[in-house]
């Protein structure tokens, strides 16, 4: 499943001919396990109250969650050809008011994780037990909001929160480490008050115990630190930063699809 | 006039939708003692978060807590909820229209001799800025007590600014607020001042010098900046031939620019604009302050005479 939600976000941004493919890429397995293996959702009733909610923080990567929310049935695969055209409902970023399933408007970053504690804090207030996972990227933590969320997740002793940070160490213009150095990532989530799960992001082993890892975690929120390649999955998408923000010729687009047969 | 206290109006008023409505939750950036939301946090504090001085993050959970089914309360200090949190105002609550209502305290510059760092005075245009946002700028207590139920049972986001000092009262008991709809404070023939917030009482007091003088003034307070009541602007421009616009804000954005896109598109008339003009404010006494940057009953009359003249 992990390579065919791949093919549809290269086809998607190829035929679009704008979008970001390295960091949808970065960010496949990740999605693949929560929405075909850990979600409680029903994609025929989007707005189902016990539902567990998924934010995408880092809104540019849009298209693998369009990606998962079609081939769980939220809508038809066909529409995946209509993203970031006009009148489309998926939109160029994610957008909580077209989009069946998206449940927040994102794309400028590091506001997902905010929005996050506050659905879990309705989740308490409720007396529900469904659970709320927010994808964060590294860069994104450069945003002071990240920070604040982080202290008030913790503050709230949210255990029904899980955050992940796709870590693909890159950022639009370069490596994170030069651009603005983020670590020691895993130290600063454990010195705001986080339970911290260090994992391979394309390991779906690891993924799945780690979202069992935060699911047992009692009186503090978790953080996956997810260690991915951006552009994973094809060659030469892979560690290069000239495709964070370009689509695909059509050349490289069928390249691309051939190496995720 | 009598005075009374706005903030401590939406305090108490918070407390009595809260009983109404189990669905209410508050949020505050440690202010509450001074926005008075202590007061709902001392009733119920389950349904209350001090979300710290984080007013990003802050607007963040109130759009989680929104998108849940919650009617969300956000209170800070005018200045903090709107310059200090607005791409987060922009699209968590506006792109989305969310649920939640911003009540800041401390608008203007009556909060006085804290100086410009916390003097709101780009507020209103910033709010008026943002899609889908009601903007409301209560005239005394009971008006921002109205304000806030409507806030409360209307769907969509709100912001309503209220004042840091008491400030005079000039409604009866038993005023009823209907939104978006200006309210005809005194009638006159000869021009009008539109007003907001504390500068309504001062364009009352500058409406009777100016009857002494045998000028007929108008007063309507336009509590309402957004959806602006075009209407009433068109019938002021109509029927009185000349507008003065008045706020506690700076020149550009606010309601006097509100007032005068309406007017040149429906019904250009002269008109004199009563505001901070372009500049930031010093420490200072509330009134003192108000002496300075021309936002008294006595600037309000000359704009009046100003604009008279050139009808």
């Amino acid at each position: 499943m992990a390579k065919k939600l791949r093919r549809h976000v290269i086809t998607m941004i190829a035929t679009a001919g704008s979008g970001h493919p390295g960091g949808s890429l970065s960010a496949t397995d990740i999605i693949t396990a929560l929405y075909f293996k850990v979600l409680r959702h029903n994609p025929e009733n989007p707005q189902w109250s016990e539902r567990d909610r998924f934010i995408l923080s880092k809104g540019h990567a849009a298209p693998i969650l369009y990606a998962a929310l079609a081939e769980t049935g939220y809508f038809p695969v066909a529409e995946l050809a209509t993203l970031r055209k006009l009148d489309s409902r998926l939109q160029g970023h994610a957008d909580s008011k077209f989009t069946p399933g998206v449940e927040m408007s994102a794309g400028s970053l590091g506001m997902g994780l905010s929005f996050a504690i506050g659905v879990a804090l309705a989740a308490r207030l409720d007396s529900k037990n469904y659970r709320t996972y927010v994808l964060l990227s590294d860069g994104e933590c450069e945003e002071g909001q990240t920070w604040e969320a982080a202290l008030s997740a913790a503050h709230f002793k949210l255990d029904n929160l899980t955050a992940i940070v796709d870590c693909n160490g890159m950022q639009l213009s370069g490596w994170t480490r030069d651009i603005m150095n983020l670590e020691p990532f895993t130290l600063k989530w454990q010195a705001f008050g986080w339970h911290t799960i260090d994992i391979d992001g394309h390991d779906f082993d690891q993924i799945l115990s780690a979202y069992q890892g935060a699911e047992k975690t009692k009186g503090k929120p978790t953080v996956i630190i997810a260690r991915t390649i951006k552009g994973k999955g094809v060659s030469f998408m892979e560690n290069n930063v000239a495709f964070h923000g370009k689509a695909p010729t059509w050349e490289e687009a069928e390249r691309a699809l051939k190496e995720l047969e | 006039m009598a005075e009374a206290s706005t903030r401590e109006t939406y305090g108490k008023t918070l407390v009595e939708l809260g009983r109404q409505n189990k669905d209410i939750v508050v949020l505050d950036a440690d202010l509450s003692t001074s926005t008075m939301t202590s007061f709902f946090a001392r009733e119920f504090p389950d349904r209350f978060f001090d979300c710290g001085l984080e007013e990003q993050n802050m607007v963040g959970i109130a759009a989680g807590l929104a998108a849940s089914g919650r009617t969300v309360f956000v209170s800070s200090f005018a200045i903090f909820a709107s310059c200090r949190c607005f791409d987060q105002l922009r699209l968590c609550l506006s792109q989305p229209e969310l649920n939640v209502k911003i009540v800041a305290t401390h608008g203007g510059i009556t909060v006085g001799e804290d100086g410009a760092s916390h003097h709101a005075i780009e507020d209103l245009a910033l709010y008026c800025a943002l899609p889908g946002f009601t903007v409301v700028v209560p005239a005394d207590a009971i008006e921002a007590a109205e304000a806030v139920r409507v806030a409360a049972s209307d769907y969509g986001p709100f912001y309503i600014r209220l004042s840091r000092p008491k400030t005079p009262i000039v409604y009866p008991e038993g005023y009823r607020f209907t939104l978006g709809k200006a309210v005809t404070m005194r009638q006159g023939k000869d021009a009008t001042v539109m007003a907001v917030g504390i500068m309504v009482a001062k364009a009352l007091e500058a409406a009777d010098i100016l009857a002494r003088q045998g000028i007929d003034c108008r007063v309507v307070n336009m509590h309402t900046l957004k959806p602006l009541d075009e209407a009433a602007v068109v019938k002021a421009a109509s029927e009185t031939g000349a507008i003065v616009v008045a706020e506690e804000h700076l020149a550009q954005g606010g309601l006097g620019s509100r007032v005068a896109q309406t007017t040149a598109r429906e019904k250009p008339v002269p008109m004199e604009f009563v505001n901070l003009g372009d500049r930031y404010a010093l420490s200072g006494k509330s009134e003192e302050l108000l002496q300075r940057y021309g936002l008294t009953a006595r600037d309000i009359e000359e704009s009046v005479k100003s604009a008279v003249k050139r009808k």
